[in-house]
């Protein structure tokens, strides 16, 4: 045994919800590990398998895990890694308990990942005839640090007679100027987001995901993204964006607990509204392109001036060091850190997981590439929507354009393994299902 | 409790037994009077000398008795043909033989070289029997065959009335031929796929040729008289040509179904491989690109997939209901889906797919992988036993 878990392609643990599993793993039972094993009894296998999967890995270095369970949800306050796969999904099922189950599959499959293991019966040594159950491009790899995160967007809340539970910090966001949104890139009834510092590793969490849904949900679209734009360890150095900008220097850390208790999770006796979602944050998700050619032919000036920062060092305008305290009213009026600030925007602050990404060229051989913003907050009208309206002045919305746009509810962390994504939203409403938990 | 062991021997063991056997010989212990078995064909009877026999080369003696010209055949449980001699005209006495293996099998005569033939059940003794098929399979293997027959008969005519209007210079009347003329090859495409050499003759498109492969000289099949009516809008001798060569190929096709290699998950994954097929091929609009028939060939896909899997139902049902639950109610889905694309639902009268909106082939989309993944799990729910 090593601190490190590998991912394996071997079955390793027997499912909680077996008796609800999906049916082929109930059917083909502990074959693979039967076959693996030679001779070895099933009850056998079980046995070894169990104490296998008894030891939660503890988070550790680069390439080790992060705890799947706690109170909030790994992927927001967790240091942020390099790559991301994002997939917004649309709910397709109008089955309750089919998507009760899903969730719970999910998680299964979710608490397996993230400690390097492989979704059900693994990728190999299973049945001929059948498909494997994980797809095998993770083997062999660590687990990179890998966290799935999930958010509710409001159109979930229209479906499975949950309008009553839909908290009003997730409001729809209204129209900003200069959107340009493309609907294939926007909205969506639920989110996975899944983050890692190797993109095989985040791509083969959501892969796997997608298909144990078909049938119940379906991906509207997804977004990958690579260099991490912001940073929840101010010890380190503070990531470029595309345009080779420092930016989100003020970014709440992981460790804040303060500022995180103040700005980024939601509590249960003040925001009442929504007592599901103690423990739980707002996600909003945009996509916004830069005209990165005509930016590089911007002069350094400014460059510089647009965002009141110099590009060398990341100092705020007149100062030395990136992280001196900036004095906006030496910043250009239109300066983007001067209309982002806190102090503009009367104290709302947002914690940033932003990565950049390229799709490629567009038709006119444009790179199509700008930044995947992703923000978390207590209550969306008091973190984004200020923000935003506040940039509606910013000098650098010339070279920049939104064109995706989502909000999530992020629900609190699943506690253990008897827990479950949404658990907090599904039991005990209307229609809940008979797990222990909500009697 | 999951300690469900499963048998994965069973498939293996029956397509060991089918590869043993060949179906001729020049070896002559069929000399041996145990290894002829006399066969009396009338218009009405199919008589055999002795019913038990055993394994080795055996010699069919077939005299026919009846006025109509028969053919006889040596069948496997699951109607694949061990071997057959056609064309035995009335009065006439001919020999067939064959390397069996120990196992059931049958014999049929065909009067009038038509249906199911008369059949008599025999039984092959000796060493080396075969691992017993659950009957069932046989069952539902012997039905898909003789429907993959029923679809190649049924395509020959409505081929011939698309390749005459072509021969005739008819563009519109071929037009109208052309995709009701692909519904029985969709349905069992992979039947014909596994012979290899007739897919490329019928079936190809334009980017699925070789490289080297001329597209006006090596290109044949539907798809090329496709461009032909729809983009070139004219018919030429070349169209003639490759009518006609269309209907020797499918002639072909209809010929050889008989002894296609299939299987319970033949079966099973074959219906997989016809979603596959609507998955890269229809959704997209790139199989039919230029006459936009798109939704004739994926209703008959998906036809022929629903066909494969209610064969095969019995068994899954017992081994996976669950998975059988969510395949009824997948099927049905898209089918439902599918429809709201005809005005009428018994005709193949679809709407062209260039009309189709993107949102709409992403729906489609969709319900095609809700489909496909449980059924990729069909053959494993097959194979399984208790």
């Amino acid at each position: 045994m090593t601190d490190t878990p590998v991912h394996s392609g071997q079955p390793a643990s027997p499912a909680p919800t077996a008796a609800t599993a999906p049916s082929r793993r109930a059917l083909i039972g502990w074959g693979g590990a039967g076959l693996a094993l030679g001779a070895a009894a099933a009850g056998g296998a079980v046995a070894v398998a169990r104490s296998v999967d008894d030891t939660e890995p503890a988070a550790s270095g680069a390439g080790g895990a992060i705890a799947f369970h706690g109170i909030h949800q790994a992927g927001i306050a967790t240091p942020v890694q390099d790559r991301l796969h994002f997939a917004a999904f649309d709910v397709k099922t109008t089955d309750r308990a089919a998507f009760v189950q899903l969730l719970k599959d999910w998680t299964e499959a979710a608490r397996r990942m993230t400690a390097g293991r492989a979704v059900g019966e693994g990728a190999y040594g299973g049945l001929a005839e059948a498909p494997p159950d994980d797809t095998g491009e993770a083997l062999g790899l660590t687990p990179s640090r890998l966290t799935l995160t999930i958010g509710f967007g409001p159109s979930l809340f229209e479906k499975f007679d949950l309008a009553g539970l839909r908290p009003e910090a997730l409001v729809d966001l209204p129209k900003f100027a200069g959107d340009n949104l493309d609907r294939n890139r926007s909205g969506g009834d639920l989110c996975i987001q899944a983050c890692a510092d190797d993109p095989q590793i985040a791509v083969h969490a959501i892969r796997n995901l997608a298909r144990i849904g078909f049938g119940k949900v379906v991906i509207r679209w997804s977004q990958l993204g690579f260099g991490k734009t912001s940073s929840t360890t101010p010890d380190a150095q503070t990531p470029r964006n595309l345009m080779g900008f420092k930016d989100g220097t003020r970014n709440i850390a992981g460790t804040e607990t303060d500022r995180l208790k103040k700005f980024v999770w939601v509590e249960d006796a003040k925001d009442a509204d929504a007592a599901w979602m103690a423990g739980g944050s707002y996600l909003v998700a945009r996509r916004i392109r830069m005209n990165i050619e005509t930016w590089d032919r911007t002069s350094l000036q400014e460059q510089e001036d647009i965002f009141g920062r110099d590009k060398g060092e990341g100092a705020p305008v007149g100062k030395a060091k990136e992280r001196d305290e900036p004095f906006l009213k030496a910043m250009l009026p239109d300066a983007h850190v001067r209309l982002a600030h806190p102090d503009t925007n009367a104290g709302a602050t947002l914690l940033r997981r932003g990565y950049s990404f390229t799709d490629g060229t567009d038709g006119l051989g444009r790179l199509d590439a700008g930044l995947f913003f992703l923000a978390y907050q207590r209550d969306v009208r008091k973190g984004f929507i200020p923000v935003q309206r506040s940039l509606a002045a910013d000098a650098l919305n010339e070279y920049i354009q939104h064109v995706g746009s989502a909000v999530f509810a992020i629900p609190p962390g699943v506690r253990d393994k008897d827990d479950w994504w949404g658990r907090t939203l599904f039991a005990g409403t209307p229609g809940g299902t008979n797990d222990p938990k909500e009697a | 409790m999951r300690a469900v062991r499963l048998s994965v021997v069973t498939a293996a063991a029956t397509a060991a037994a089918l590869a043993a056997v060949t179906g001729c010989t020049e070896k002559s212990d069929a000399s041996s009077d145990d290894h002829v078995v006399e066969v009396t064909a009338t218009d009405s009877k199919c008589e055999v000398s002795k019913k038990e026999f055993p394994a080795g080369h055996v010699q069919l003696d077939v005299t026919n008795k009846g006025s109509k010209v028969t053919e006889v055949y040596l069948l496997f449980p699951d109607d694949r043909i061990v071997t057959e001699r056609e064309n035995i005209g009335p009065g006439t006495r001919q020999k067939v033989t064959a390397e069996v293996k120990a196992g059931d099998y049958r014999i049929a005569c065909k009067p009038g070289m038509k249906g199911r033939g008369i059949r008599q059940d025999v039984t092959v003794t000796g060493g080396g029997k075969a691992t017993k098929r659950d009957p069932r399979l046989d069952a539902a293997v012997a039905s898909y065959r003789q429907y993959a027959q029923e679809q190649a008969d049924e395509t020959l005519p409505k081929a011939k009335v698309f390749a005459d209007a072509v021969k005739a210079g008819d563009i519109e009347a071929a037009k109208k031929a052309y995709a009701t003329s692909r519904i029985g090859w969709e349905r069992t495409e992979p039947v014909a796929e596994s012979f290899g050499d007739i897919d490329p003759k019928v079936d190809v498109r334009e980017d699925g040729l070789e490289e080297g492969q001329d597209p006006e000289k090596d290109w044949t099949g539907w798809h090329r008289l496709e461009r032909s009516l729809w983009k070139d809008k004219k018919l030429t001798d070349r169209d003639s040509e490759l009518a006609g060569r269309l209907i020797e190929d499918l002639t072909d096709w209809q010929n050889r179904v008989g002894k296609a290699e299939i299987t319970p998950t033949s079966m099973a994954n074959g219906a997989k491989e016809l979603l596959d097929e609507v998955a890269t091929g229809k959704v997209t609009g790139e199989e039919e690109r230029y006459s936009h028939t798109d939704l004739v060939d994926f209703k008959a896909n998906v036809e022929g997939a629903e066909k494969s899997y209610e064969l095969l139902k019995p068994v899954a049902q017992e081994n996976d209901a669950a998975l059988v639950t969510e395949l009824d109610k997948q099927f049905a889905a898209l089918d439902t889906l599918l429809d709201t694309y005809r005005k009428d639902t018994t005709s193949y009268d679809f709407t062209s797919y260039d009309k189709v909106s993107e949102a709409d082939q992403k729906e489609l989309s969709d319900a095609v992988n809700a489909l496909a993944e449980p059924l990729s799990k069909l053959a494993a729910a097959v194979v399984a036993k208790k």
